[in-house]
């Protein structure tokens, strides 16, 4: 067992079980939108930011992915993290912009418009969380989705574009994709 | 004893055995009289150094001398002899030639060379004047001491690159070498190894200066089994080439420091993390392997002490990102090379979730050396808090690029005057980008900053692995701040949205300004993009790629500005921010603008003043240069 504190309260956790957990089961909320509690985590979406206060050494972390530790401080709200979130959901905005989803939750933060542009080629509604390529490789155990190449050109490739053998059809990945960008056609 | 041949090798049975080779292995090579040794490093071989080498071979032989290195290790001796070595550090000069032991410093020998350096080493006891080095004023340097660019120079982890050949290791006995494993594994504990590297103050040369000895200790101190050790030498900073003329030029060095890290931590296997791109380091690597397991220094039973420990080498597939700790064990593993979150130390949890130490090829260079002249002796060198040398790779707008090494503390104006040798045609010094593309860029008033990991730092910039890149008044910092940034969006891994559209979105608003279309706001714009990207980037790469643009934009406010307010770039780089005139008055309306624009854009006659039709002008700059009066701006 850990104790820490978060957002004030002490708080006595199992060890290794993660700040997100944590926060969720205490009711408090933060944004996610690479997580999937059925699933492995990622950490790509990098949106569940906090602020995390060790051996008094203040720094933003995603709580998707750490750990509960004894003795540290966390915050779920502060400036710096709200500041840094913005910024993220302008740049999704910047990447999907006709994204529903992605809309919705920006204005949730008061974010109805983004500073930033990317080319034609660098948006996308797909915001590579990763969440298809671990559904499929971790419930339908199929490994049929993966990425490919690196910084802006990095892609999700589908079985829907080349029909792979390995995918079964079975649509874990459109149900978990948090864009609704996967779409399988029923008559396939 | 004297006599005993060591060609046919037998495996070192105990520490105390190191020294009697060492001896031979000195005596042997001393009874080459004459050693004429030819660079064989990258640059230089390329420059055609290896035809050089045979050329001298082919005529000492001709002398009736043999060459034949063996003999010397069989008891004979000879008047003349070639052998080559590793990167020297001045490419620009190669291919270079040394005699040894005189110490004569050739540079820019070709194969027509060949007779006259022979003749004149043989039969003169004199030097070829014309291949000596030519210094500022026309004199010549005999010896490389001699030579600026090696005068202010530290040379101690590249003391070998340059002087032994780096593909027999009864050379690298012949330096000393083995000899501080062997000191470690009679007089040492693993404990006293650790402590010692602890007390030099040794900080990690791959970019983040951990303290070498604490990293250490905690692998030491770990539970789990077997425990691992990985060299990194992926080095993938555009121009860098530090590791890579390290294991070219001195590969038993690092593999020595390897083995004395793995004793101290009790580390049974060992990994080479090298880019597949170093053809000739990957070679000399592997024979480098080869040749420590014939002499039992590496395998089981390393020097009859019943320590184990054995080195294998991983040739990765070049991703920059690769270099990363986490990345670059996912790649060993067989898992796509992309960082991953690590909340446990690699020193409890590493490669295959053992307890695994992760150090620079410098880095393991260093061991021996604290090892050989004691931590106190080390620590010595360098400023309070970064001990030692550092060894640099000086590129860009300077008089001499190369690989220097230099003593932590150094000033930047000793590194880019002094060894550098200054700008090129005196042109004023604007900008030196330290630590690689995700390093910083600073200006003229830091050249009088002793060069540390926390001055480098403090002043928003870094260490990193060591690239210096110099830049005179031709260069625009706005456009620099957007090459770094688009090799960082290209070398991003893709994860992060922070990292990979984040960088994109950085880069779209730096062309923008490049192009005249920058707005004022975009300044403020870019700070808050770049401390996100800091704060929300998964690894290093990420928090750290924001460094360009904050440095520039620090140090350099008013060029951004010029850009944006004035649609003016005045180190004149972004084409459609500047123009090029004839100023009247300079002009002597003598026609070589006229003759030599590729685009016609200059209209002049017999006595008149040229003109320059802005509508054609490709903006080349090629009238400025032939001007001889500069009469264009
Ligand atoms: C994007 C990125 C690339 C890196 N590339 C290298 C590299 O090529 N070589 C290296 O030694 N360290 C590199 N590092 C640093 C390593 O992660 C690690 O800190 C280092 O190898 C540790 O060794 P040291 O303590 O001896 O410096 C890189 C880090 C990042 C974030
Ligand atoms: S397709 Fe959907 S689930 Fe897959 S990475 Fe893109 S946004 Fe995520
Ligand atoms: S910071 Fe960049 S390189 Fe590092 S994991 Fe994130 S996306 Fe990949
Ligand atoms: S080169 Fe210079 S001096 Fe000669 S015509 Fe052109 S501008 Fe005039
Ligand atoms: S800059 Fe080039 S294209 Fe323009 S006038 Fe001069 S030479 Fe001609
Ligand atoms: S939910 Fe934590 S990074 Fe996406
Ligand atoms: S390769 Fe010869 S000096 Fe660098």
């Amino acid at each position: 067992m850990v104790t820490f504190t978060l957002n004030g309260t002490e708080l006595e956790v199992k060890e290794g079980t993660t700040l997100l957990e944590v926060a969720r089961d205490q009711g408090i909320e933060i944004p996610t939108l690479c997580y999937h509690e059925e699933m492995s985590t990622y950490g790509a979406c990098r949106l569940c930011l906090v602020e995390v206060v060790r051996r008094d050494w203040p720094s933003i972390q995603p709580a998707c992915l750490y750990p509960a530790r004894e003795g540290i401080e966390v915050n779920t709200d502060t400036e710096r993290v709200r500041k840094s979130r913005k910024i993220l959901l302008e740049l999704y905005l910047a990447r999907s912009p006709e994204s529903q989803v992605i809309i919705d939750l920006a204005k949730e933060y008061g974010i109805r418009d983004t500073r930033f542009k990317l080319k034609e080629s660098e948006r996308s509604e797909c915001i590579l969380c990763g969440l298809c390529v671990r559904a499929c490789a971790e419930i339908s155990k199929r490994h049929a989705i993966s990425f490919a190449h690196r910084g802006s050109k990095r892609m999700i490739q589908t079985p829907f574009e080349e029909l792979a053998d390995t995918c079964v059809g079975c649509q874990a990945c459109a149900f978990v994709c948090p864009t609704g960008v996967i779409k399988i056609d029923e008559a396939d | 004893m004297e006599q005993e041949t060591i060609t046919r090798v037998a495996s070192i049975k105990e520490p105390s055995e190191v020294a009697a080779i060492r001896e031979q292995c000195k005596a042997a090579l001393e009874r080459r009289k004459i050693c004429f040794r030819v660079c064989a490093g990258t640059a230089c071989i390329a420059g055609g150094s290896l035809e050089v080498y045979e050329e001298l071979k082919k005529q000492i032989q001709q002398r009736g001398i043999n060459v034949d290195v063996e003999l010397l290790f069989e008891g004979g001796e000879t008047e003349a002899g070639a052998s080559t070595s590793g990167c020297h550090g001045f490419c620009q000069m190669g291919p270079l030639v040394r005699v040894e032991p005189q110490g004569t410093f050739y540079n820019k020998v070709k194969v027509e060379n060949v007779p006259d350096i022979i003749a004149a080493t043989l039969e003169e006891q004199g030097v070829v004047e014309d291949l000596l080095f030519e210094n500022k004023d026309g004199s010549r340097a005999t010896i490389e001491k001699e030579v600026p660019f090696y005068a202010g120079q530290k040379r101690i982890v590249l003391g070998g690159c340059g002087t032994i050949n780096p593909e027999d290791i009864r050379n690298y006995f012949a330096v000393d070498g083995y000899k501080a494993l062997a000191k470690c594994l009679t007089e040492m504990t693993p404990e006293d190894v650790v402590e010692e590297v602890k007390k030099s103050g040794l900080r990690g040369r791959g970019g983040g200066g951990f303290p070498t000895g604490r990293k250490w200790e905690s692998a030491l101190k770990a539970v789990g089994r077997p425990k691992y050790i990985i060299c990194n030498a992926d080095e993938g900073d555009p121009g860098a080439f530090m590791d890579r003329s390290l294991i070219e030029g001195n590969p038993q060095l690092v593999i020595e420091g390897m083995i004395i890290s793995a004793y101290g931590v009790g580390a049974k296997y060992g990994v080479v993390y090298v880019r597949a791109e170093y053809p000739l380091a990957v070679t000399r690597l592997f024979k480098a392997i080869d040749q420590a397991r014939e002499y039992g220094l590496l395998g089981e039973n390393i020097m009859g002490t019943g320590f184990d420990f054995d080195i294998e080498v991983f040739q990765g597939a070049g991703a920059f990102v690769c270099g990363e700790s986490s990345a670059l064990r996912a790649s060993i593993e067989g898992l796509p090379g992309e960082p991953t979150a690590k909340y446990d130390h690699a020193t409890d949890k590493g490669l295959w979730e053992k307890p695994t130490v992760l150090n620079n090829v410098e880095s393991f260079a260093n061991i021996p050396i604290i090892i050989n002249h004691g931590a106190d002796c080390y620590a010595s060198m360098g400023t309070e808090k970064s001990k030692g040398t550092k060894v640099f790779s000086l590129v860009g707008n300077i008089v001499n690029t190369g690989l220097i090494e230099v003593e932590m503390g150094t000033t930047l104006r000793k590194i880019i005057f002094e060894i550098g040798g200054g700008i090129p045609d005196d042109k004023p010094f604007k900008a030196v980008q330290t630590g690689g593309p995700s390093g910083g860029c600073l200006p003229a008033d830091k050249l009088d900053m002793p060069v540390d990991f926390d001055q480098l730092t403090e002043a928003g910039s870094m260490m990193g692995s060591g690239g210096m890149i110099v830049m005179d008044e031709g260069a625009c910092v706005v456009n620099v701040a957007k090459y770094f940034i688009e090799f960082c969006n290209d070398e991003s891994c893709g994860k992060c949205i922070s990292c990979r559209d984040g960088s994109a979105a950085l880069l779209n608003i730096l062309e923008r300004i490049c192009e005249g279309e920058g707005r004022e706001e975009d300044l403020e714009t870019m700070e808050d993009l770049c401390h996100a990207i800091d704060d929300a980037s998964m690894c290093g790469l990420g928090t750290s790629l924001p460094n360009p643009v904050l440095s520039t934009l620090h140090y350099f406010r008013d060029e951004y500005l010029a850009h944006i307010k004035d649609k003016n770039c005045p180190a004149k780089v972004c084409k459609p921010l500047f123009t090029y005139e004839v100023i009247t008055d300079n002009c002597k309306m003598c026609g070589l603008c006229f003759r030599n624009c590729p685009s016609d854009a200059v209209i002049w006659k017999k006595k008149e003043v040229a003109e320059i039709i802005q509508d054609k002008c490709v903006k080349c700059g090629i009238c400025k240069e032939v001007c001889k009066f500069d009469a264009v701006e």
